[in-house]
C-alpha cells in the first residue's frame, strides 16, 4: 500500500475562536504505481489531504500511512508539486533539480548525476545551465518534476501543477508529465479543479463532496494508455466519466 | 544618433550650460565672491585647500568613516532584521520601539554622543552607524515577511533543517530588498559623518565646511560639498555593481 488515509479528520483553529473542519473522515487507498486523482468542488479540503500526505501538519483524528508507515512529521519519502514551479529563481536549473537532494547526505558529485538523469528524463537536457527566467511556463514544470523525482519518492502529491499554463501547453505537458510518471512506475496522487484532466490522466477519480470533504465516490476509469493523456482525450467514454463526475459535483445546480 | 548618445550629450550639455552661468551670472549680477564664489575660484580654491588645509587627508578621513560607519550600521542591521525575521514574538514585542526609533531624528543624537565621548572619532562614527542601521533593518525585516510560504514548505518537506531553510531559501529571497536597503543606507552614511564632523570635529570635509563657514569661505565650503558628494556616488556606484552582479538571474525589465 503506497497512500491510506484511514479515517481521517482535519479541524483548523480560526483566529476568531471558532472551528473550521476541512476534512471529515475521509477513508482511501493508493495502490503502488497507481494514478489517482481527487476532484472536489472548492475550499472541499483538498490542499489540507495533500498536506498531510506530505507531513507538513497532522490530522486531528485519524491516521494517514505513506508506504505502511504512520507520518508524523515531513516525510523523505514524498515529493510535492503545486501550481507554481517553486524554483528558486537564484539558482539554476541543475542546481533547482539537486535542492531536495542536499538535505540528505548525498555527495556533489552523485547529486549532480541524479539531477542530469531527471532533467534528461524530463526532456531538459541542455537547459541545465539556464536559470528560471530563461525557461517557458511549460518547462518550468518539468524542471519541477524532475526536482521531485530527483528525490526518489515513493510518491508525489501534484496539487494543479498545469492550472497555470496556456491550454495548448498544459496538453503537452500533462502527455510528458503522464509518460514520465508512467515510465518511473511512481505512485501519484493528482489534485484538480479540471475533470477532463482528473479522467484521462489518472486509473481512478476520488470525488469530494463540499466541505467538511469526504470521499463520496470513487471511480475507476476501465480505459488503455494512462500514459498517453492526449490519445485518452480522443476517446468517447471520456465524457461519460466527466459527466458523471460533473453530476455529483452538483456543478449544474450551483450555476442555477 | 542611437537614443543613448543623444541622452549622453544633452546632459553634458546641460552640465556646461549650468557651469557657464555659474562663471559668469553672479559676477555679472554683482554677487560678491564670499557669497557666491565663480567655478575657476573654487578650482583655485581646491589647490589652496590642497596646499594649506590637509585636503587629501580630511577627504579621505570622511570617506573612511563613511565607510565604516555604513559597514558596521549595515552588518548591523541586516543581523537583527534576519533575527527578527525569524521570530515573530520579538519582532511584535520590538517594533513600536523600532519605529520610534527610526522617526526619531537620528542626526540629533550627535550632540549627545559628544558629550559621551568627546570630541573624537567616536560621535560621528555613531550617528552614522544609527542612521544606517534602520533603512537595512526595516527592508530585511518586511523582505522576511513576505518570503513565498510554500517555498519555505518545500524546504520543509525535504526535511532541511531550520538553518538550511534560511541559508537556502530565505535569505536568498531577501536579497533584492537586503541590496535596496544598502543602497538608501549608502546614501545617508554621508550624511551622518558630515553631521558628526559639523558639530564636533577637527577633521574631515564636515569640519573643513564649518571652518570655511566661520570663515565666510564660500569656495571652501562648496569644493567640501562636491567631494562628499563623490563620496557618495562612489560607495552608491560599488553597490550597484555589486547588486547587478548579485541579482543577475533577475530578468532585466526592458524599456
Amino acid at each position: 500500500m503506497a497512500l491510506e488515509f484511514d479515517h481521517v479528520t482535519k479541524t483548523f483553529a480560526l483566529p476568531t475562536g471558532q472551528e473550521l473542519t476541512a476534512v471529515s473522515d475521509i477513508n482511501f487507498k493508493v495502490e503502488k504505481g497507481e494514478f489517482v486523482a481527487v476532484v472536489g468542488p472548492s475550499g472541499c479540503g483538498k490542499s489540507t489531504i495533500l498536506s498531510m500526505t506530505a507531513g507538513l501538519y497532522q490530522p486531528t483524528s485519524g491516521i494517514v500511512r505513506v508506504s505502511g508507515e504512520v507520518v508524523t512529521k515531513p516525510n523523505p519519502h514524498v515529493g510535492f508539486m503545486l501550481q507554481k514551479d517553486l524554483l528558486l529563481p537564484w539558482r539554476t536549473i541543475i542546481k533547482n533539480v539537486e535542492f531536495g537532494l542536499e538535505s540528505r547526505g548525498v555527495s556533489k558529485n552523485e547529486r549532480r548525476d541524479r539531477a542530469m538523469a531527471e532533467l534528461e528524463r524530463c526532456h531538459l537536457k541542455g537547459f541545465e545551465n539556464h536559470y528560471p527566467y530563461q525557461l517557458s511556463g511549460g518547462m518550468r514544470q518539468r524542471a519541477a518534476l524532475a526536482r521531485t523525482l530527483a528525490i526518489d519518492p515513493d510518491i508525489i502529491l501534484l496539487d494543479e501543477p498545469f492550472s497555470a499554463l496556456d491550454a495548448q501547453t498544459k496538453l503537452l505537458i500533462q502527455d510528458s508529465f503522464a509518460e514520465t510518471i508512467k515510465e518511473a512506475g511512481i505512485t501519484t496522487l493528482l489534485i484538480t479543479h479540471d475533470l477532463a484532466e482528473s479522467v484521462i490522466m489518472s486509473d481512478r477519480v476520488l470525488v469530494l463532496s463540499e466541505r467538511p470533504g469526504t470521499v463520496q465516490r470513487e471511480i475507476e476509469i476501465g480505459l488503455p494508455n494512462r500514459e498517453h493523456p492526449l490519445a485518452r482525450r480522443q476517446m468517447k467514454e471520456i465524457h461519460d466519466y466527466a459527466n458523471e463526475i460533473f453530476t455529483l459535483l452538483k456543478l449544474d445546480r450551483r450555476a442555477a | 544618433m542611437s537614443q543613448a548618445t543623444t541622452q549622453k550629450l544633452v546632459a553634458l550639455t546641460i552640465l556646461a550650460l549650468v557651469l557657464l552661468v555659474w562663471q559668469f551670472l553672479p559676477p555679472a549680477l554683482g554677487v560678491p565672491k564670499f557669497i557666491i564664489p565663480t567655478v575657476t575660484d573654487m578650482i583655485g580654491e581646491l589647490g589652496r585647500m590642497y596646499r594649506r588645509e590637509d585636503l587629501i587627508a580630511n577627504t579621505l578621513s570622511t570617506a573612511w568613516y563613511t565607510l565604516l560607519g555604513f559597514a558596521i550600521g549595515s552588518a548591523l542591521g541586516a543581523a537583527i532584521g534576519y533575527l527578527l525575521g525569524l521570530s515573530e514574538f520579538w519582532e511584535r514585542v520590538l517594533s513600536p520601539y523600532i519605529l520610534a526609533l527610526q522617526i526619531a531624528p537620528k542626526v540629533a543624537f550627535a550632540p549627545l554622543f559628544i558629550m559621551w565621548f568627546g570630541y573624537n572619532a567616536t560621535p560621528k562614527l555613531l550617528v552614522t552607524v544609527l542612521i544606517v542601521f534602520f533603512p537595512v533593518l526595516v527592508n530585511v525585516l518586511a523582505a522576511m515577511k513576505t518570503v513565498d510560504r510554500d517555498m519555505v514548505n518545500l524546504a520543509r518537506a525535504y526535511s532541511m533543517t531550520r538553518w538550511q531553510i534560511f541559508k537556502k531559501v530565505e535569505f536568498p529571497s531577501t536579497l533584492p530588498n537586503l541590496m535596496a536597503g544598502l543602497r538608501i543606507a549608502s546614501t545617508l552614511a554621508v550624511i551622518g559623518v558630515t553631521v558628526g564632523e559639523l558639530v564636533g570635529g577637527n577633521t574631515g570635509l564636515g569640519f573643513l565646511i564649518s571652518y570655511g563657514g566661520g570663515q565666510a569661505n564660500a569656495a571652501m565650503v562648496f569644493n567640501a560639498i562636491v567631494l562628499l558628494t563623490v563620496i557618495g556616488i562612489l560607495l552608491y556606484s560599488v553597490l550597484v555593481c555589486a547588486e547587478e552582479r548579485l541579482l543577475h538571474y533577475l530578468p532585466k525589465k526592458e524599456h
